[in-house]
């Protein structure tokens, strides 16, 4: 990896996303403006700070889907601390957020490590169990009287354009610093290159010397602190918590992170890359509404970009052509 | 400066190790020798920390106990390996790799790309081989990784360096090469341990030598008056009363027939032909494109050019299921993982390919069948089994082996492959695997009998094909050619 250049597949998803951009804002006058596009980020950011905690996981060879019902769960269990607390505040509420997050985090990495159960199974496990917890406590009950700091937009960034009022929301800036986090500990902290290490040939960072358990518990806890924390933006984007107004996001953020070229099974992948992908798939829906297209038509459309982006990935590609990889190679590696 | 005693390791019902001592001095060149599967790697993972010795081993480095040992306290004690298999990270550059070393510790700190990069370029430097620090490893062949492979174990203050087959996929330059950094790191008063099974290597290179045989210690002799034969005699622990078993089969129909047989990558413009009862050996080093040619040949990697005439018919297998239709057989070389189901019984793995014969009413497999079929095999290799319902991993490795055997010789194959058949086979059943392959070639089979060893092919097969570089260089008749010089051809 050189140290600041571009991979393949993040050159290529700023190429899509250029010429989407471009054909939108052609088509729909009100794709290239300011507030539309400050509304794109603020909607995105969520997903990308999910996406950003995904990534940790992926890199070090493991998968998680129970992070957005977890998110949910970190949401009721704040609405109700602070309640007990008698208000809170937003320094309080990330605490809070990302401390639950954090534990619902180690719990999947608890049963990964100390019983090597495959990280699918567990989390397959912990997914129903969090998303059945919360259903059967909460009573499917939404939660509509938070307190005002969590439901009151905060604009950290807002000027009147000629195309109407454009502003970025504090969801945008928690998002920055949670990127930045991420970026800081995957490609400037010695534990993140062990993360890589794992992820790429597991046997090989055991026989050096890498701590597999500190490694699943620091992937899984920064996962479930990124996820802590999306829920808490969630619930302030939303202006109320919904008990199953995360389910089925996992699925979402995964998607976009694979198209973002992070490989599943470990070792690759890019913030830059998690950027982007969601950010591509932000923009074709963003476009599919502007254009007046059915929303129905959105998944379908969104499938068929992460089979074509994969499939004419350079790897991809290879294998349709032939093993570009011979056996001894294979072993080698 | 490194002494051990006492040291045992058992691995389920086997024992891998059993009361070796082992000892070596600083700046020493060691070898250990031993057979496929005799603990040698089993060993050099209780010295790195990898695994633990049973209760009772007595480990000292430096006279101050180490017991208890860690990947993390072995390198801090400089106890380096260069593993087989590398152990590299694909993914990461080449600076990245060689000092990934910097990297480790629980305290997480910044990375410093810059001085990453420098200290692989030192290393580098030091090793006198120019490789691009920023490319991915992946892209390097095998040779260029080996060296990476190398210069991660220097990166640190080394005191003792395993190699582990070190010299397996290098050229004759790369290995002296090597060898010229060994006496190196020698000098400057690092002991360096080398695996190999190039005997003439280590007899140059090495200034003693520890034997190990089925996990237990022979003996560790000065290399001075030592020669090939005598080494290899403490190894196998046979006086190599081993003739050469070459017949006269040229009036024999011929089974297979390859006429300039090509894939890229992998191996070109091969021609061979075995015939009825003949015992074919094919040699050379790994990525030699000897696997892909067996591959080809079992319609699991389909040549580009060239023809196949099986028994007189001209035969292009678009799948393996065509190729044991036709008569093919291939024992796969990772016996472990391709050849077994491991957690299913013997019964299960030895009927899986044949399992359309043993149809009875209503297209269901017919339990009486198997039954037949299994015991019949298991007493015809003698395959020394509790029961044919227990999971085939409860077997020895000679015995799995015998299975998958057995699961093939189902098939009534007319030409059977055998790659790599003794790959961590002890050497009492060795003996006993080749006895069927020779029962098996007295009765008509013709036989491809793939292996590196050279003795093994030496002293198994009528005839003997060498590969480099996915070409057959050279054919020998055992006998004819002495064994030293087939060596000689092959690891030139």
């Amino acid at each position: 990896m050189p140290r600041f250049g571009i991979g393949g597949t993040e050159r290529w998803l700023i190429l899509v996303i250029l010429a989407m951009g471009a054909g939108l804002g052609l088509l729909t006058p009100s794709f290239l403006t300011l507030s539309n596009l400050f509304d794109l980020l603020n909607a995105s950011a969520v997903n990308i700070i999910f996406g950003v905690g995904l990534l940790v996981v992926l890199v070090a060879g493991g998968i998680d889907i129970s992070f957005a019902v977890a998110a949910s769960v970190v949401q009721y269990l704040t609405a109700m601390a602070v309640a007990r607390l008698g208000g809170g505040n937003w320094a309080v509420g990330l605490l809070l957020a990302g401390t639950f997050g954090t534990l619902l985090g180690c719990v999947n990495a608890f049963f990964i490590h100390r019983f090597r159960i495959v990280s699918i199974v567990v989390t397959i496990a912990t997914y129903n169990l969090f998303f059945g917890l919360l259903m059967f406590w909460s009573g499917g009950v939404s939660i509509y009287d938070l307190p005002d700091w969590w439901t009151t937009r905060v604009v950290i960034l807002g000027t009147e354009t000629a195309g109407g009022h454009a502003e970025l929301t504090l969801t945008v800036l928690v998002m920055a610093a949670c990127v930045a986090a991420t970026w800081l500990l995957l490609r400037r902290m010695s534990t993140g290159r062990q993360l890589y290490a794992l992820g790429d040939n597991p046997e090989g960072a055991r026989r050096v010397g890498v701590d597999v358990g500190a490694m699943h518990t620091l992937a899984y806890g920064w996962l479930g602190l990124m996820a802590g924390i999306a829920g808490l933006m969630q619930a302030h984007y939303a202006q109320e918590v919904v008990p199953n107004a995360l389910y089925g996001r996992e699925l979402d953020v995964l998607a976009a992170v694979v198209l973002g070229g992070a490989r599943l099974g470990g070792g690759r992948g890019t913030i830059l890359g998690v950027f982007l992908g969601i950010i591509l798939v932000a923009i074709t829906q963003n476009g599919l509404n502007l254009l007046g297209i059915s929303p129905y038509a959105f998944k379908m459309i969104i499938g068929a970009i992460i089979l074509a982006a994969i499939t004419l990935s350079s790897e991809g590609a290879g294998r349709l052509i032939g093993s570009w990889r011979t056996p001894a190679m294979r072993r080698a590696a | 400066m490194l002494q051990l005693d006492r040291i045992s390791k058992r691995f389920g019902g086997v024992k891998a190790l059993d009361d070796v001592r082992f000892d070596i001095r600083r700046g020493e060149v060691l070898c250990l020798a031993g057979e496929n599967g005799c603990g040698k790697s089993t060993l050099i993972k209780i010295i790195s920390g990898v695994h633990r010795p049973e209760p009772g081993a007595v480990m000292l480095f430096d006279g101050r106990s180490i017991e208890g040992l860690d990947p993390a306290a072995a390198r801090a004690l400089g106890i380096q390996v260069i593993w087989q298999d590398l152990a590299l990270f694909p993914e990461m550059t080449v600076a990245e790799n060689i000092a990934f070393e910097s990297n480790l510790g629980a305290r997480p700190r910044l990375v410093r790309y810059g001085r990453m990069r420098a200290a692989a370029a030192r290393i580098l430097g030091r090793l006198g081989v120019g490789l691009d620090l920023d490319a991915p490893l992946r892209t390097l062949p095998i040779a260029q990784r080996q060296v990476v492979a190398v210069a991660r174990a220097l990166v640190t203050e080394a005191t003792l360096v395993f190699m582990d087959e070190p010299t397996a996929s290098l050229s004759q330059a790369e290995t002296d090469a090597l060898l010229a950094i060994v006496r190196r790191l020698s000098a400057e008063g690092i002991a360096v341990v080398f695996v190999s099974h190039r005997l003439a290597e280590v007899l140059e290179v090495c200034s003693r030598v520890t034997v190990l045989r089925d996990g237990r210690l022979v003996g560790t002799f000065p290399t001075e008056g030592m020669t090939q034969t005598r080494l290899t005699e403490l190894m196998t622990g046979k006086t190599f009363d081993y003739a050469v078993q070459t017949r006269d089969l040229s009036g024999a129909p011929v089974v297979l027939s390859v006429e300039g047989l090509s894939r890229a990558p992998g191996y070109a413009d091969v021609s061979l032909t075995i015939r009825r009862g003949e015992i074919v050996g094919l040699t050379g080093r790994l990525g030699s494109g000897r696997t892909e040619l067996a591959l080809s040949l079992f319609g699991m990697a389909p040549a580009s050019a060239g023809t196949v005439t099986l028994e007189g018919r001209p035969v292009r297998f678009a799948s393996n299921r065509e190729a044991i239709r036709a008569g093919v057989a291939y024992v796969s070389e990772d016996r472990l993982q391709l050849g077994l189901v491991q957690p299913q019984s013997i019964s299960d793995n030895t009927a899986m390919a044949v399992l359309d014969s043993l149809l009875g009413p209503g297209g269901l497999v017919s339990a009486r069948r198997q039954d037949a079929l299994v015991h019949a095999w298991i007493r015809d290799l003698g395959v020394k089994a509790g029961h044919p319902g227990h999971a085939v991993s409860t077997l020895s490795g000679g015995n799995q082996q015998r299975i998958v055997l057995a699961k093939w010789l189902a098939t009534r194959p007319k030409l059977l492959i055998l790659d790599s058949p003794t790959v961590g086979v002890d050497v009492g059943a060795r003996a006993g695997i080749f006895a069927i392959v020779h029962r098996l070639a007295g009765a008509g089979m013709a036989i491809l009998l793939i292996s590196d060893e050279i003795p093994e092919v030496y002293f198994n097969a009528d005839r003997i094909l060498h590969m480099r570089d996915g070409r057959i260089v050279g054919a020998y008749v055992p006998g004819e050619t002495g064994i030293d010089a087939i060596e000689e051809a092959v690891h030139a």
